[in-house]
Parts: structure tokens; sequence; C-alpha cells
């Protein structure tokens, strides 16, 4: 069965190829060896990493890199906390220099509750990080018309949530998401919302490239269970999307022949 | 306290500390107790590339900021 569903169906962002299409947080978890059996769990190639101050009295506190090999997983920095475009560019500028790479996630946020992208911040950022050298995986609303700008600004991926960060909810609104994936020509993946692995489904089965999960994963009972569960969803989803779903109908249709019967 | 042995203040993570002048970036991580290869440092809202850490010397008042990657979604 592997051999008729194949292995070359990779997704591509910015020139780097990835066979895995569940893209993982580091965040929220208890501890670090957590993090690394849930993400080894996960089958992810691709993490996202927060950058923060070195904690200068406690010099001695575990490092992700530790747990979480940068030569194993592709580090994808992000810009959480970062409220401006002065700083989001600071801040990557420095990931650019731990790390070495230029691949990045883009996230500019407005205030609780509801963390929605802050917009206009987003693409003063967007284009300032990509003046800077920065392949620009933009985390934004699921908003069409703002995804294609973004795109057309030279944004290398598009990332609307498919609800709040944290929520559980779900994809909200699939119709945009939808529109979203149909009219881009760069990799689009749903990120935020995901509550569980049938919420990852349904995101593949949209369409997707890739879905990124963190709280869903390391706020679970069980996040290594959790992150295993999440691979075997969007693998489904993304099986599924590739067979091609029956088209809804209003009206059953028999699954068994109404001819030859007994009589 | 002579002036040429009198520490030199700056700003790193947002502390004041006092080091000897004359410290470089390289020093500073040293005396931290820090891994280079796992931080980056910015000096004045400069990057201080790795490469040139040897050769930076840092003077009164600067404000670093040394940071690391940590887990975030």
């Amino acid at each position: 069965m592997d051999s008729y569903v194949g292995t070359g169906d990779e997704w591509t962002v910015a020139g780097r190829k990835f066979a895995s299409r569940l893209v993982v947080g580091t965040g929220k978890y208890k501890d670090l060896p957590t993090t690394a059996a849930a993400i080894e769990a996960s089958g992810a190639e691709m993490v996202t990493v927060a950058v923060r101050r070195v904690n200068l009295s406690d010099r001695n506190a575990p490092m992700l890199q530790d747990y979480v090999s940068p030569q194993r997983y592709t580090y994808l920095p992000n810009t959480a906390g970062c409220f401006t475009a002065d700083e989001a560019v600071r801040t990557l500028r420095l990931a650019r220099e731990a790390g070495g790479w230029n691949l990045v996630k883009l996230e500019v946020l407005g205030p609780a509750p509801t963390l929605y992208p802050d917009m206009p911040a987003t693409f003063e950022a967007a284009k300032a990080l990509i003046k800077d050298g920065f392949e620009v995986m933009v985390y934004c609303s699921d908003d069409p018309i703002a995804a294609k700008r973004l795109e057309e600004m030279g944004c290398v991926a598009i990332m609307p949530l498919g609800a709040p960060i944290g929520s559980g909810l779900g994809v909200q609104n699939p119709l945009m998401i939808q529109m979203i994936i149909e009219q881009a020509k760069v990799p689009v993946l749903v990120d935020a919302g995901v509550g569980t692995a049938y919420d990852a489904t349904f995101a593949m089965e949209l369409g997707c490239d890739a879905v990124l999960v963190n709280s869903a994963i390391a706020m679970a009972n069980d996040p290594v269970l959790m992150a295993r569960a999440m691979k075997a969803g969007v693998e489904a989803g993304r099986l599924a999307f590739r067979a091609g779903r029956i088209p809804r109908r209003g009206f059953a249709s028999a699954s068994s022949p109404m001819t030859g019967l007994i009589g | 306290m002579s002036v040429t042995a009198e520490n030199m203040c700056v700003t790193v993570n947002g502390e004041t500390l006092a080091f000897t002048p004359g410290l470089t970036v390289a020093g500073l991580i040293a005396q931290l107790g820090l891994d280079t290869r796992k931080v980056a440092v910015e000096r004045n809202l400069e990057i201080v590339p790795r490469s040139t850490y040897a050769d930076v010397r840092l003077t009164p008042g600067d404000a670093l900021e040394i940071v690391h990657f940590i887990g975030g979604g």
C-alpha cells in the first residue's frame, strides 16, 4: 500500500524540501525532555522557536538546542512578543546570527484576548524583513486580499490562523482558507487554532501544504501521544485531499446494488 | 583604586554589570559562562558577528543583549 501512496509527496518552502507536513511549535511544554519526545513522535522536520534573553542568574539551565538538535530539525525562529517592525527585525537578526539561517516566522500580534494578527504591523515588518534578506513565512489573518498582498511582497509562505492561538477551536472559516489556498503560488499553512487530530485532518483536506501545531500537542494530557495523533491526522488529511472526496449531496445514494435481489 | 583599575559598567540584558576595562565580547561571554555557539549578541542595537567576538572591546555604557533560542510557537 505504501508504494501506492508514494514517497514523493514533499512540499517545498524557499527551496527547502520537507516530507512531513506537520510543523510543530516548541513552546508551552512542561519540560525539555517532553518537548523532545513529542517532536520525535510528531515526525516534524521543522520546529518553531522563540528568541529570548539568556537568563544570567541561571546560566546552567538546560537549553532547547541540547534537546531539539538544530542539525536534525529546521529551526524556524519566530517574532512572538514583538509588537513593532523594529522589534521583529532586531529579534530575527539576532536569530540569524545565533542560527545562521534566514528562514523565519513573522508574527505580529494584537493584544489579548484575541492575539489576532495585527495586519498593518505585519505588512510593515514583512517589508523590512524581506528588505533585510529574510525568507518570511508569515502568520496572518484569514483574509484572501491580505494573503495575496503578502505573497506579492515576497513572503515565502502564507500562514493564516484557523482560530485564535491556543483556542483549540479548529478551522473556523474554511471558505476563506480555501480561497487563500486556491489563489496562492507559495505554500499555505494553517497556523494556530488546531485543537485535536481531526482539526489538522480538516485543514489538510482543504488543501493546505502543511499545518502548524503547538498548544494542542504541548497542552494535551499526553503530549507524546497527541503528537503521534497529529502526525496521523495530517497524513490522513493529505491523502484524502489527494484522493479527492465525494461531493456532498442532500439525498441518499445506496451503497449496495438494487438489482439481483432475491425474490 | 587607580583610574586604570576602575571597573566599567555595561548593561547586559537590562542588568547593569561591572567589568574590567578592555573586556572583549568573547571575554564577556566566557565570564558569564555561556557557550558562544548557542547565543547571539547585539551591542548598542547592532549585531556583533560571532567571528568578531575576540576583537570587539566593550566601552563603558554599552548596552548588550545576549539571546538564545527557547521553546516557542
